[in-house]
C-alpha cells in the first residue's frame, strides 16, 4: 500500500477569510510579528498501486483525483507526494 | 388542507394542473428542497416531483431545480460531493441538451462544481454566515430565467449561507459581462452596487449567472423563499413565472 500525502491550498490571488480571522486572533494573543496566515486542507491517503505499478504511476492516479475532485483547480493549488 | 391553506392558493392550482413540469432534486444534506417544492406546486400552481439523487434519471422533468442545503454535509467543499450523485450524469445531459437547470444557493455551488456554471463560491469575506434580506439588481431581463422582471428591477429576496462568494478569474469575468450573463448584483435598496449591499463579498457584487447558451443558472438569493407576501416579500416568483413563461412560449 503506498501512503500520499496531499495539500491544498487557496490560490494566493484569493482572500482567505479563515486565515485572515486566525492571523488576528495570533495578533491579539501578543504574537504581533505574523504577517499573512493562509488554511489549507491536508488529506492522507492509502493508495493501492496496481501490480507492477511505479511510483509515478500512482504520483499520476493521485493528481488526477486530485484534479477531479480533492482540489478545485479554479480556487485552489495542490501538491501531493508519494511517500512510501 | 385548512380553509386558510385553500385560500392563499391561485385559482390555477386547484384548476387541473398545467405548465412545465420541475423537478426539485434531493441530496443528503439539501434543505430547501421542501420550500422549492411547496413554491412550484402551491403557490405557482405547476406540476413538480422530487427527484432522488441515487437515481439516473429525471423521470420526464423539463426543468431541473438544485434546492439549497447542505449536500453531503459541506464536505471536502461545498457541492465537491454532490457534483458526481449518479443524478448528476443527468442533469448535465439535460443541460446540454439546452433545457433549463437553476441552482439555489448549495444548488449553485453545485453548477460550478460540475463546471455547468463557470467560477466558484467560496467563503464569505465578512466571516459570517449572512442569513437576511437582501437587494438583488436585474442585470439582464431576456433571459429565460428573468424575462418576467425589468431590466433594473429592484428585488427583495433573502440570502442564507456562509459560502457565497463568487469568484472568478479575469477572463471569465469579461465574457460573463460581455455574454449578459451576469442576471443579479447585490445593491442597496435604489438599485446601486455599494460593498456595504454586498453581503459576502461576491466580485463584482454578483449574485447570480447564467451559462453562454443561457439554460442553466445559479444564484445565491433564495427566490423560493419569497414567493409569498406573507413571508416578506414575492418578488421571487418571477423567476419561476419567467421560466414557466419562456416554456409555455416553446411549447
Amino acid at each position: 500500500m503506498s501512503q500520499v500525502k496531499v495539500i491544498v491550498t487557496l490560490k494566493p490571488s484569493l482572500l482567505d477569510a479563515q486565515g485572515r480571522v486566525v492571523r488576528d486572533a495570533l495578533h491579539s494573543l501578543g504574537y504581533a510579528n505574523v504577517g499573512e496566515v493562509r488554511i489549507g486542507k491536508y488529506l492522507e491517503l492509502d493508495v493501492a498501486p496496481a501490480e507492477g505499478a511505479d511510483r509515478q504511476a500512482v504520483q499520476a492516479q493521485v493528481e488526477e483525483m486530485c484534479d477531479r475532485l480533492l482540489a478545485n483547480p479554479v480556487i485552489e493549488n495542490y501538491r501531493c507526494e508519494v511517500v512510501s | 388542507m385548512s380553509a386558510a391553506e385553500t385560500a392563499v392558493r391561485p385559482a390555477s392550482a386547484s384548476a387541473a394542473i398545467r405548465g412545465p413540469k420541475f423537478g426539485v432534486v434531493r441530496f443528503p444534506g439539501s434543505n430547501c428542497d421542501q420550500d422549492a417544492y411547496f413554491a412550484l406546486k402551491d403557490v405557482l400552481g405547476v406540476p413538480v416531483e422530487y427527484l432522488w439523487h441515487a437515481d439516473r434519471a429525471l423521470r420526464g422533468v423539463d426543468i431541473v431545480v438544485l434546492p439549497g442545503g447542505f449536500s453531503y454535509g459541506d464536505y471536502l467543499r461545498t457541492g465537491a460531493v454532490a457534483r458526481f450523485a449518479p443524478i448528476m450524469e443527468a442533469v448535465v445531459a439535460h443541460a446540454a441538451s439546452g433545457r433549463p437547470v437553476i441552482g439555489i444557493c448549495n444548488g449553485f455551488q453545485v453548477l460550478c462544481e460540475a463546471h455547468l456554471l463557470p467560477g466558484a463560491l467560496v467563503r464569505n469575506a465578512g466571516l459570517k454566515f449572512v442569513c437576511k434580506f437582501v437587494n438583488l439588481r436585474v442585470e439582464n431581463a431576456r433571459s429565460q430565467f428573468t424575462c418576467a422582471y425589468s431590466e433594473g428591477q429592484v428585488l427583495k429576496i433573502p440570502v442564507a449561507h456562509g459560502e457565497g462568494r463568487y469568484v472568478c478569474d479575469e477572463q471569465t469575468l469579461a465574457r460573463l459581462t460581455a455574454g449578459g450573463q451576469i442576471l443579479f448584483r447585490y445593491t442597496d435598496p435604489h438599485g446601486l452596487t455599494t460593498s456595504d449591499a454586498n453581503p459576502n463579498g461576491s466580485l463584482g457584487g454578483i449574485a447570480g449567472i447564467a451559462n453562454e447558451a443561457g439554460n442553466v443558472m445559479g444564484m445565491m438569493p433564495h427566490p423560493e423563499r419569497a414567493c409569498e407576501k406573507i413571508l416578506g416579500s414575492a418578488d421571487g416568483r418571477g423567476i419561476f413565472g419567467s421560466l414557466i413563461a419562456a416554456a409555455s412560449a416553446r411549447a
